[in-house]
């Protein structure tokens, strides 16, 4: 093989945006990278697919023999997400693409509103999230007394300060439950409802008789607003042009320019092991589109990071990762903007678990061509939620799907299983990360990035400013 | 950094920016053309990557209009097929290099032609390299392709066509200037281009509003 390294201080299996942040993080730190992906492209579960590669993912979708995505314009106009996540506009992802310039790669678009429901079925009222005092005066969410509590509550998480215990406002905040805190403001039900699940951002009621979760709570709150005041939009989340499937390749172009090594289309025969810990790889590369039987190649690794896919091969033996939830998704192509989001090309809704007799939230996120993932006119709405039943998935999104109006085209399949890995890698120096969650965002991506660069190099992960880097930019 | 067009200080100057990606095998001369063009400099024994995200270089075609490219290196992405569809994505234009002294350059040097019709914008602007002409200066039997059969190829596939040495400068600034010059400056930040006709979202360092206060991009 040509140029490849005897050793590697790291293999990263997987190109998905959880290691490839890990491999261009670890690349601008000098380590030795070799990244290696089974697939023939980038991104792994968090990539974006053209229509016909969408298709061809959902089979049951059409007939044999038919090509259904011919009536949808050119394929390539399409890049249809499979992970229903948006960015904070001012969460740790968006301010890690900023300090690592990644942001050269890659341009953002808002989403244009956030909104929440309120009840079910034919009375169910879908509205703007309120993240502001004074909006929270406006709001259809709230009776008249109930908007004024809102917005006393509103502007004691606007004033909070963890530093300065006098923000406190009487309550023991280490200490204390959410409930206690919205017991002591008086809010009603429904309106602790869109406060914990469209703004914390929390996906069951869990965290509202947690002792001491109050501080998280109210420090959500504060990056949701922070972030609606970010960039010019109506909601806190921003997203990036072409679809999610371009952050893993930015990554990956930032791991690659300060020296790691990008392998597609590479199979994982066997990992080898010296005294209980990891030593090295072989593979596999493929050629694509020849029947070849590849490049077979080995190379040392004093560490392997990985996404659970690559150790959960029961006839293998390897199974390293464990499931522990199962997401349930359906995209949909629609022709029209969503009811009651104000025509907007783009926004989030929520509704609240307790409000459609739920244990988990159902999002929908909505985008369109603004976003450059789809031809002028269609709009793609991926509703989610964590499965709850054992079949009958359908009926667990349609509170979702009534929010649709005319869907063109429906993408579904049985739940998705969630790993997360048994161990912590430090035994056999094999970390691996977890699958995508059912966030709507991707703060517990980089949480997870940050904790796997924690175990694996036993110190905090702090993401290089790159900005003042005088070698990395051109000349003007 | 999108492609755009814009008037200058003096009335009728035109100023349009153009995404300009590399390709070409391994060691064909890729990263020294670039350098040749945006630093005038070579180095004999460069790494193999430039570690940088993107360089930039401005052309003036005549006292009105002046181009400027941002050139983005492959950073080794293509020494295993591992180039990412995001490389592609709003190129204006694309040099191809081979290596005049390898047969078999030429030959990989089409199927990126091919994989640049297939990846890449319609329009794009296509021109191939056959690097390392100083070589065959001094050891004319070195010559493994000959200019006909080259430029009969670039012809056939509507490309523009140099033989250049990275090394001794010759011809370098000829391909790229032919490049801007069949650029469609007139259209520039309308179709194709990576400008953003709304009012997007600017994260870069340097835009206002963000964290890059103190951050220099000179």
């Amino acid at each position: 093989m040509e140029e490849l390294a005897p050793e590697y201080d790291v293999v990263l299996l997987g190109t998905g945006l959880t290691e490839c942040i890990l491999s261009g993080i670890m690349s601008v730190e000098e380590k030795k990278v070799l990244h290696i992906d089974r697939n023939d492209h980038y991104g792994g579960e968090s990539a974006s697919l053209n229509i016909e590669a969408l298709f061809k993912k959902y089979p049951d979708s059409y007939s044999k023999g038919e090509e259904p995505w011919m009536k949808y314009g050119r394929g390539n106009d399409w890049n249809v997400d499979l992970v229903p996540k948006l960015l904070m506009a001012n969460g740790d992802l968006t301010k890690t693409l900023i300090k690592t310039k990644v942001t050269d790669y890659v341009e953002f678009e808002p989403i244009a509103g956030s909104y929440v429901q309120k009840g079910s079925g034919a009375t169910a009222t879908v509205a703007k999230v309120p993240s502001k005092p004074t909006e929270a005066l406006l709001s259809p969410l709230m009776g008249l007394f109930e908007k004024r509590r809102a917005k006393r509550f509103f502007e004691w998480v606007r004033d909070f300060k963890d530093e300065d215990p006098s923000t406190y406002g009487g309550l023991d905040l280490n200490q204390c439950t959410m409930k206690e805190v919205y017991d002591k403001f008086g809010l009603e039900a429904t309106t602790r409802d869109f406060i914990g699940h469209a703004m914390a951002l929390y996906q069951t009621d869990a965290y509202i008789n947690q002792k001491g979760a109050a501080k998280e709570t109210v420090d959500r709150i504060q990056l949701y607003g922070n972030s609606v005041n970010q960039y010019p939009g109506k909601s806190p989340y921003i997203y990036p042009l072409y679809g999610l499937g371009e952050l893993p390749q930015s990554f990956a172009r930032l791991s690659a320019v300060r020296g790691g090594t990008y392998m597609l289309n590479t199979n994982i025969d066997e990992i080898e092991y010296e005294g209980g810990k990891v030593s090295g790889i072989k593979a596999t590369m493929r050629v694509r589109s020849e029947d070849s039987e590849g490049t077979m190649f080995s190379t040392k690794t004093k560490k392997i990071i990985a996404d659970p896919t690559y150790f959960n091969d029961a006839n293998k033996g390897n199974v390293k990762v464990k499931q522990v939830a199962k997401l349930l998704k359906a995209i949909c192509i629609l022709t029209h903007p969503v009811a009651n989001t104000n025509n907007s090309d783009s926004a989030q809704i929520i509704i609240p678990q307790s409000q459609v007799g739920r244990k988990n939230d159902i999002y929908i996120a909505i985008v369109s061509s603004v976003h450059h993932v789809c031809p002028q006119g269609y709009y793609i709405a991926i509703v989610s939620t964590i499965a709850e039943g054992k079949d009958n998935w359908h009926l667990e999104l349609q509170p979702g799907f009534d929010r649709l109006g005319k869907i063109e085209e429906k993408f579904m399949k049985e739940p998705i299983p969630l790993y997360e890995p048994l161990e912590d890698g430090r035994n056999d120096n094999i970390f691996i990360s977890k699958s995508y969650d059912a966030t709507s965002h991707f703060e517990t991506t980089t949480e997870d990035v940050r904790d796997i660069y924690r175990r694996a190099e036993g110190k905090e992960m702090v993401v290089p400013d790159l900005r003042l880097d005088a070698n990395l930019v051109g000349q003007e | 950094m999108s492609s755009r067009v814009s008037t200058g200080a003096r009335p009728g100057a035109r100023f349009a920016q153009f995404k300009l990606v590399l390709l070409g095998e391994s060691a064909v001369g890729k990263s020294s053309l670039v350098l040749r063009f945006v630093k005038d400099q070579f180095d004999d024994y460069r790494e193999s990557t430039i570690g940088a995200a993107f360089l930039t270089q401005t052309i003036s075609l005549d006292d009105a209009t002046t181009v400027k490219f941002e050139i983005w290196d492959t950073a080794g992405q293509e020494r295993y097929k591992s180039l990412a569809p995001m490389y592609y994505r709003n190129a204006n234009c694309a040099v191809v290099v081979y290596d005049i002294t390898q047969a078999s350059s030429l030959d990989k040097a089409k199927s990126w032609v091919k994989e640049l019709q297939r990846q890449a914008n319609e329009n794009i602007i296509i021109a191939l390299a056959g690097n390392k002409s100083d070589l065959v200066a001094e050891h004319p039997d070195k010559r493994a392709i000959t200019t006909a059969d080259a430029e009969a190829y670039a012809r056939e596939a509507g490309l523009l066509f140099f033989e250049t040495s990275a090394k001794t400068a010759e011809n370098v600034r000829e391909l790229f200037t032919a490049i801007a010059r069949k650029l469609p400056l007139e259209q520039a930040g309308n179709r194709g281009m990576r400008a953003n006709p709304r009012q997007g979202v600017d994260l870069r360092p340097e835009a206002p509003g963000t964290q890059g206060g103190g951050a220099c991009n000179c």
